[in-house]
């Protein structure tokens, strides 16, 4: 055996990378999930506000649910499959995308929803074309916190039997006294996060060209010195 | 033509927003609304593109009812100008300008091109077409509300205080460049504002709104001036409400005396000349014709005028263009009491007393004539 030092033990069944490609899958098919199911729910709570309280104080309690418990229960339905590991990740996903999507649509100026209403776009349009753009920066915000959070959580999966990712890595690295492996998971793990992340921001830099930036020029005033007379008769108005 | 008959809009907590108002809108003039806040103006407005359905009553479009056809056909053949603009910020300013031309089917380019002929006709420059709305000023910003609610040429202009959130000076250019827009395009355009002054400067028609949602009075804005229907609006009229009405007045029928006037450079002969009539003040001009100050004749010498020791002349009106408001206004402010005539080109054509002015409104109400509205 060479001891490169991404090898890892063969009970894991895997190569380190294929860990990498686990552990992603892992960690954001049940964000992608989560933010399909959070949109028609912010959506819900943005036309019935009496809904938005008790469907937060729902998403915080799941939130509050531990994993273990979650695969407890699930367990007997989903059994030792991935799926045990991504319904609770996703479940808890909801509790950043519900408040992100739902401030962010909010945030839409009525002015621009009145306007939009004149002009004749109807209520789908005006979700698609004017509300969910403008929510965008918001939602992907909470986008990366949720990215983020589940990729750090993933490693829990390593409870029920190898559906961890580079969390069982982990376990492996404290059985057989390996700080290696232990380093490996948890750097392995920080640095996903940070490119997952580093990646969202660039996606939010490309999709939202029409957001001010912290370097730009000072918005434009507008110039009355191009247009002498109304000065004039400002003046003539303070004389009169 | 837009027919307001007998419409009402009473909400379930019973408030009444606008009651039992019926009015006719003329076809391609401004009619505004008028009135304090929570009179049912707006309200109103946005019941002519359906965003608020009346309670009772109906509206006629050229005389069909609004609600004969599907609600969005209706509200794209009205432009829709709103106050702060409500533009789309995730769009760039030609993408706003052609909201309506896409919907409507058009192809991007043509909404496009269109874009950015509308954008020259509300006076934007084209380089700003690939902006985003964030990187223009509020009166930019309006421009682009009014090119974008012009952009399919609908005969319907539906504007809600659209100008209310600029400052002064950029309110007034933008209401100068409705007015010009408005000669060329003739629309049909209903404006709601809560300044009076606003009202009666580009109102064809003035709707006054009292709160409960009552039309106070609804009239050509000079015949409002000049015959309030009630305390009310007359209050709502404010003060000066007689000088205000002067504007309606043309001074072209104003006699200008010219023999008083010498020019800087004149000799003492023609100063002599020019003092022997019954006038106690000559009006000195530039080389050009255009005035400098007023001066007593005996204190002039020949070649040695100072322009710094004349008496100021006010501001002077162009004789023909502008109203009796702005004679009068520049006879108040020249302590000789006399205004200066100037023509288009700034040189003086002549003089007028404020005597003269004022036989000229007396004259003018006599007639009780409102000249078609004057500039000034």
């Amino acid at each position: 055996m060479n001891s490169g030092i991404f090898d890892i033990p063969s009970d894991l069944q895997n190569t380190y990378w294929g860990l990498v490609g686990l552990h992603l899958r892992l960690a954001l098919i049940p964000v992608v999930a989560g933010l399909l199911v959070a949109l028609p729910i912010a959506q819900f709570c943005v036309l019935l506000r009496w809904l938005y309280p008790p469907v937060l104080w729902v998403t915080t309690i799941l939130y509050a649910v531990p994993s273990l418990a979650f695969f407890v229960v699930l367990i007997d339905y989903t059994g030792q499959t991935e799926l045990t590991v991504m319904i609770p990740l996703g479940v808890y996903s909801l509790v950043v995308f519900v408040p992100a999507i739902v401030d962010g649509v909010r945030s839409v100026p009525q002015e621009t929803l009145d306007a939009a209403t004149a002009m004749g776009l109807g209520p789908v349009r005006r979700y698609f074309q004017v509300q969910l753009p403008i929510a965008a920066p918001a939602i992907i915000a909470g986008l990366r916190v949720a990215t983020v959070s589940s990729i750090s959580l993933v490693s829990v999966g390593m409870l029920i039997g190898n559906q961890g990712g580079l969390g069982n890595l982990l376990n492996d690295g404290m059985i057989y006294h390996q700080p290696r492996l232990v380093w490996l998971s948890v750097i392995g793990t920080a640095v996903l996060a940070i490119l997952a992340d580093a990646l969202l921001v660039l996606v939010r830099l490309l999709v939202t060209p029409w957001m001010p930036r912290g370097s730009r020029k000072p918005r434009p005033v507008d110039e009355p010195e191009a247009r002498p007379e109304p000065a004039a008769a400002a003046l003539e108005d303070a004389v009169r | 033509m837009i027919r307001i008959d007998s419409v009402t809009k009473r909400y379930p907590d019973g408030t009444v927003a606008v009651d039992n108002l019926s009015l006719e809108i003329p076809d391609r003039s401004i009619t505004v609304f008028v009135g304090p806040s929570g009179c049912g103006k707006t309200t109103t407005l946005r019941m002519i593109n359906r965003m608020i359905e009346p309670s009772e009553g109906t509206i006629l479009l050229d005389g069909k009812d609004i609600t004969q056809q599907p609600v969005n056909t209706l509200r794209r053949s009205m432009g829709y100008v709103i106050q702060n603009a409500g533009l789309f910020q995730h769009r760039t300013i030609v993408d706003n300008i052609a909201t309506v031309p896409r919907l409507l089917g058009w192809s991007k380019e043509k909404a496009r091109a269109r874009a950015r002929e509308l954008m020259e006709r509300v006076g934007l420059d084209g380089a700003l077409a690939k902006r985003y709305p964030y990187q223009l000023s509020g009166g930019q910003q309006q421009r682009v509300g009014v090119a974008r609610a012009l952009a399919a040429d609908p005969p319907v202009l539906l504007m809600d205080e659209p100008f209310s959130a600029v400052d002064p000076v950029v309110r007034k250019g933008l209401q100068d460049e409705l007015l010009r827009i408005q000669a060329e395009l003739g629309k049909t355009i209903v404006f709601v504002t809560h300044d009076i002054d606003e009202a009666v400067k580009i109102g064809t028609m003035v709707a006054v709104m009292r709160t409960g949602g009552h039309l106070a009075q609804f009239a050509p804005p000079a015949d409002l001036l000049s015959s309030p229907a009630d305390a009310f609006v007359e209050d709502f009229l404010g003060a000066d409400r007689g000088i205000r009405r002067l504007s309606f007045f043309s001074s072209a029928g104003l006699d200008l005396l010219t023999t008083p006037i010498v020019a800087v450079d004149s000799t003492a002969g023609q100063i002599a000349e020019r003092a022997a009539t019954d006038v106690p003040y000559l009006l000195v001009t530039d080389v050009d014709g255009k005035p400098l100050g007023w001066s007593e004749p005996g204190t002039l010498t020949a070649g040695a005028i100072d322009p710094a020791g004349l008496l100021s002349h006010g501001r002077p009106f162009e004789h023909g263009k502008e109203s009796l408001r702005a004679a009068l206004d520049g006879a108040v402010l020249s302590p000789t009491g006399w205004a200066v005539a100037v023509g288009a080109d700034g040189r003086v054509t002549g003089v007028v007393s404020q005597q003269t002015i004022g036989e000229a409104i007396r004259t003018a109400h006599a007639e009780g004539r409102t000249d078609a509205k004057v500039a000034g």
